[in-house]
């Protein structure tokens, strides 16, 4: 049956039908988010209020703001231009020009003069250079991790694992960059403290932010792939299964690895997208010219733009990770029914 | 010495919680069912252990929320002014540490500071050598007695704190003794389930009996408190000649900035859930009750709310909080106004995008509940929608509520550390453990080194976030129904 022509076509025209289903319940929440940082960024402060700030309070003019937000495109009106014609009226606003147009991806300009799209395009690399094998790494320790726990459950190997677990969970993650670089780096002068190169020679800056990435979580990842694990062993399927004479190896791997892909899944699928935002503790740290480090100048610099994009760019790809979840449903799990 | 109380917004906020704390306690109090539940969590005795660590915690920052200003020495009967310091009552206490501050950087226990500078003898003479401190160790004659000193003060210090400690626990332990009426037995890992004690028979061998028993089944939590009574006992003991714990750049007490910055955390972990309890507990049953278009909005604005990245959420309305605070000088009257009033809105902030997660739990168990039977019976007998949220469906989601906010606690302590790093934290004037961080970050990679700034901030942290992480376990066992209590899980 499912080598039936036929068949494999209506599934890929039901996917499809889904995936566009799934988009278009997207655009409202991006709209929302687009409304939400629209008014964060000029209604919560008028740009009148930005300029002072960033001019500084006490020697500012009239003029000088004028000058300040006329270079930044902001001397319009919020939502409605009277003074402009036609369409004019709700293009020539600062909602059209600074928020509106981040749907397609326009990003403007940042403080000094680049363009954020730019920027963003060329900074992905770096992050996802770190951020990848940081997450598959993690991945597979995590899981094995807590297999091991599981496989012991109700031992003092188990008990000891979960106590290293809260013990790693409770520390801040300040503290494994700040700690791993000072051992690493300093002490034993391992790998460079920071910096980045491309290719290949880029993987000695690389090693250890992956190295802290996967232990900075190794905590609470495990342990939650534990419960899942737990859970997953105590119902009926798992007591048959053994009651078949089944090793405890096999059944966890052929069956409570399987039936726990889907609350897995759940969390791990929809970080995906967001690989591409790096993290901005490790690239700060270690100098890594990503989209992390690039967020947290611009936090630093108060540059609002800048901040503007990411958060528009982060949900998107968070909404993104959210239907790449939905299909991945489908694609594990066949009662997941595609209407 | 006249003064003037102040209440900062925080902590008109943490009394606010704290009354709510008590009443909540009292009610649970009276009502068996409820207590059950506190009563496994008593008998756990990590969890017991870990409850009197965080009390100690909680103790050291409610002191160190009762504000007051000092009255300055008035000048010819004009109406007295105050000064724009403001000080706690927890500054008064350890008034030593918080003005005897050095030059610059000490080691922990030093009497020198941490690196050389040109000093002139008695001749006239100028060498290179290790200046004394101004107050780390001045009692002594020769730097060489120091040693002896430390070690002899520790000793003492800790064996007060230990005698101190054997008794409070020992009164203790007899009071409570004498209070189990049968009614109301602690219930120990011994005698768990079944076996109540009896109550205590007066006097004679029996009562020792008794005490023993008790001592027995709540022998870790006597130990820890003895523990930490030596342990304050020895710190409290060299606090009052030595910086226990070194100093920092501009010469302060780390271990002060230590103890100050458990306030900040405490009322991050605390006050956000002022914010998001209400919110989710309001938005996720009547999204969960009422179905329909309240469901597809409530639903909508959570959506929204989460899809954005929560750092840089935050980032980004810390941002603007800070552009309005900045345009807006005049609202405040003194610096400490204005740092508390960043704390409060980092709270807000906070609060405002991580009520999402738990709304949504809590629409889900409201669905859930709504189809059962004794609900649909109350809607058959018309009682009215807020009679049924608020008798059936409010008391059983309330665990679902307790353990999301225990264990959200420890997550947010930790926050604080990593957004005042990134910038959007609290102000840079407050003392916390992120601006602790931040400010000696630098120091590993100065020569020689400078380690017990964030040595201390990274070890108080995870007291703290320790502590709070194994007592949120604990509370999440006893109250999770859908644990399966005899799989032994942790």
């Amino acid at each position: 049956m499912f080598g039936n022509p036929m068949f494999a076509r209506t599934i890929l025209k039901l996917m499809i039908a889904y995936l566009i289903r799934r988009i278009l319940y997207a655009i409202p929440i991006l709209i929302g988010v687009n409304l939400l940082t629209f008014a964060l960024f000029f209604v919560v402060n008028t740009p009148d209020d930005m300029a002072r700030m960033q001019l500084g309070i006490k020697r500012v003019t009239p003029e000088a703001i004028e000058k300040w937000k006329q270079q930044r495109g902001y001397d319009k009106p919020l939502l409605l231009n009277s003074a402009a014609s036609g369409a004019g009226k709700l293009t020539d606003t600062i909602f059209w020009q600074k928020s509106a147009s981040m749907f397609v991806l326009d990003f403007g300009y940042s403080d000094d003069g680049r363009s954020i799209a730019r920027e963003i395009a060329q900074r992905m690399g770096p992050s996802l250079a770190i951020a990848l094998p940081t997450f598959l790494i993690g991945l597979v320790v995590y899981v094995s991790f807590a297999l091991l726990m599981t496989l012991f459950r109700a031992t003092a190997l188990d008990i000891a694992g979960v106590a290293l677990c809260v013990l790693l969970m409770s520390v801040s993650g300040l503290f494994y960059i700040i700690g791993g670089q000072f051992v690493v780096s300093k002490l034993w002068h391992l790998v460079p403290i920071s910096g980045y190169d491309g290719g290949i020679g880029g993987f000695r800056f690389v090693v250890l932010p992956v190295v802290i990435g996967v232990i900075g979580s190794v905590g609470s990842s495990s342990r939650w792939y534990r419960t899942i694990f737990l859970e997953e062993s105590g119902k009926d399927y798992v007591r048959t299964a053994r009651a078949k004479g089944l090793s405890e190896l096999r059944v966890l791997f052929s069956h409570v690895l399987k039936n726990a892909m889907i609350p897995i899944l759940t969390g791990v699928v929809v970080v995906i997208p967001l690989l591409f935002m790096g993290s901005l503790l490790t690239e700060s740290f270690f100098g890594i010219p990503g989209l992390g480090s690039y967020t947290i100048d611009a936090i630093n610099a108060q540059d609002f733009s800048v901040v503007r994009a990411m958060v528009f760019l982060g949900s998107l790809l968070y909404i993104v990770g959210l239907i790449l979840t939905d299909v991945s449903y489908t694609v594990v799990d066949p009662r997941v029914r595609l209407s | 010495m006249s003064f003037m109380p102040v209440i900062l917004w925080s902590d008109a906020l943490v009394f606010l919680l704290l009354a709510a704390g008590i009443s909540g306690a009292w009610y649970v109090r009276r009502r068996e069912h409820l207590l059950l539940p506190w009563r496994r969590v008593a008998q756990s005795a990590t969890a017991m252990v870990s409850l009197a660590v965080l009390s100690l915690f909680f103790a050291v920052g409610l002191l160190d929320t009762l504000h007051y200003r000092v009255a300055l020495p008035e000048k010819n009967g004009s109406a007295s002014v105050y000064s724009p310091e403001v000080l706690s009552v927890f500054d008064k206490l350890v008034t030593p540490l918080r003005t005897q501050t050095e030059k610059t950087y000490s080691a922990p226990l030093a009497v020198t500071l941490h690196a050389k500078e040109s000093i002139s003898d008695a001749q006239g003479r100028v060498l290179r050598d290790y200046p004394r401190l101004r107050y780390g160790g001045a009692h002594l004659a020769d730097v060489s007695q120091r040693d002896g000193d430390v070690l002899w003060r520790g000793f003492k210090g800790a064996m007060g704190g230990l005698v101190v400690g054997v008794l409070i626990a020992g009164i203790t332990s007899l009071l409570r003794m004498q209070n189990l009426d049968g009614n109301n037995p602690p219930q120990s890992p011994l005698v768990r389930g079944n076996a109540r004690t009896p109550p205590l028979t007066r006097g004679g061998w029996e009562g020792l009996a008794h005490l023993k028993k008790y001592i027995d089944s709540n022998y870790a939590l006597i130990i820890a408190f003895i523990i930490i009574a030596a342990l304050i006992g020895a710190t409290a003991s060299l606090a009052s000649v030595y910086h226990v714990l070194g100093t920092d750049k501009v010469g302060q007490d780390v271990l002060y900035l230590s103890l100050k910055s458990i306030r900040t955390g405490l009322i991050i972990g605390t006050v956000t859930t002022l914010v998001t309890l209400p919110l989710a507990l309001l938005l996720g049953i009547a999204a969960g009750y009422l179905r329909g278009w309240v469901d597809d909005v409530i639903q909508y604005v959570y959506t929204v709310l989460s899809s954005i990245p929560s750092v840089l959420l935050i980032a980004a309305a810390v941002l603007m909080m800070q552009v309005t605070i900045d345009t807006h000088p005049e609202w405040f009257d003194t610096a400490a106004s204005r740092a508390d009033l960043r704390l409060v809105f980092l709270c807000l902030i906070l609060g405002m995008t991580s009520w999402t997660g738990l709304c949504r739990l809590l629409r889900g168990e409201t669905l859930k509940l709504r189809e059962q039977e004794y609900i649909l019976a109350a809607q058959a007998f018309g009682v009215s929608t807020l009679g049924i949220l608020a008798r059936h469906i409010v008391p059983n989601v309330m665990h679902i509520i307790l353990i999301a906010l225990v264990m959200d606690f420890s997550a947010l302590v930790l926050a604080e550390a990593v957004l005042s790093y990134v910038g959007v934290g609290v102000d840079p004037s407050m003392i916390s453990f992120g601006t602790m961080i931040n400010a000696a970050r630098l120091e590993m990679g100065r020569e020689p080194m400078v380690w017990w700034a964030l040595a201390a901030a990274f070890g108080f942290m995870l007291a703290l976030v320790l502590a709070a992480n194994l007592f949120a376990d604990a509370v999440r066992d006893a109250f999770d129904p859908r644990l399966n209590r005899s799989e032994g899980t942790a």
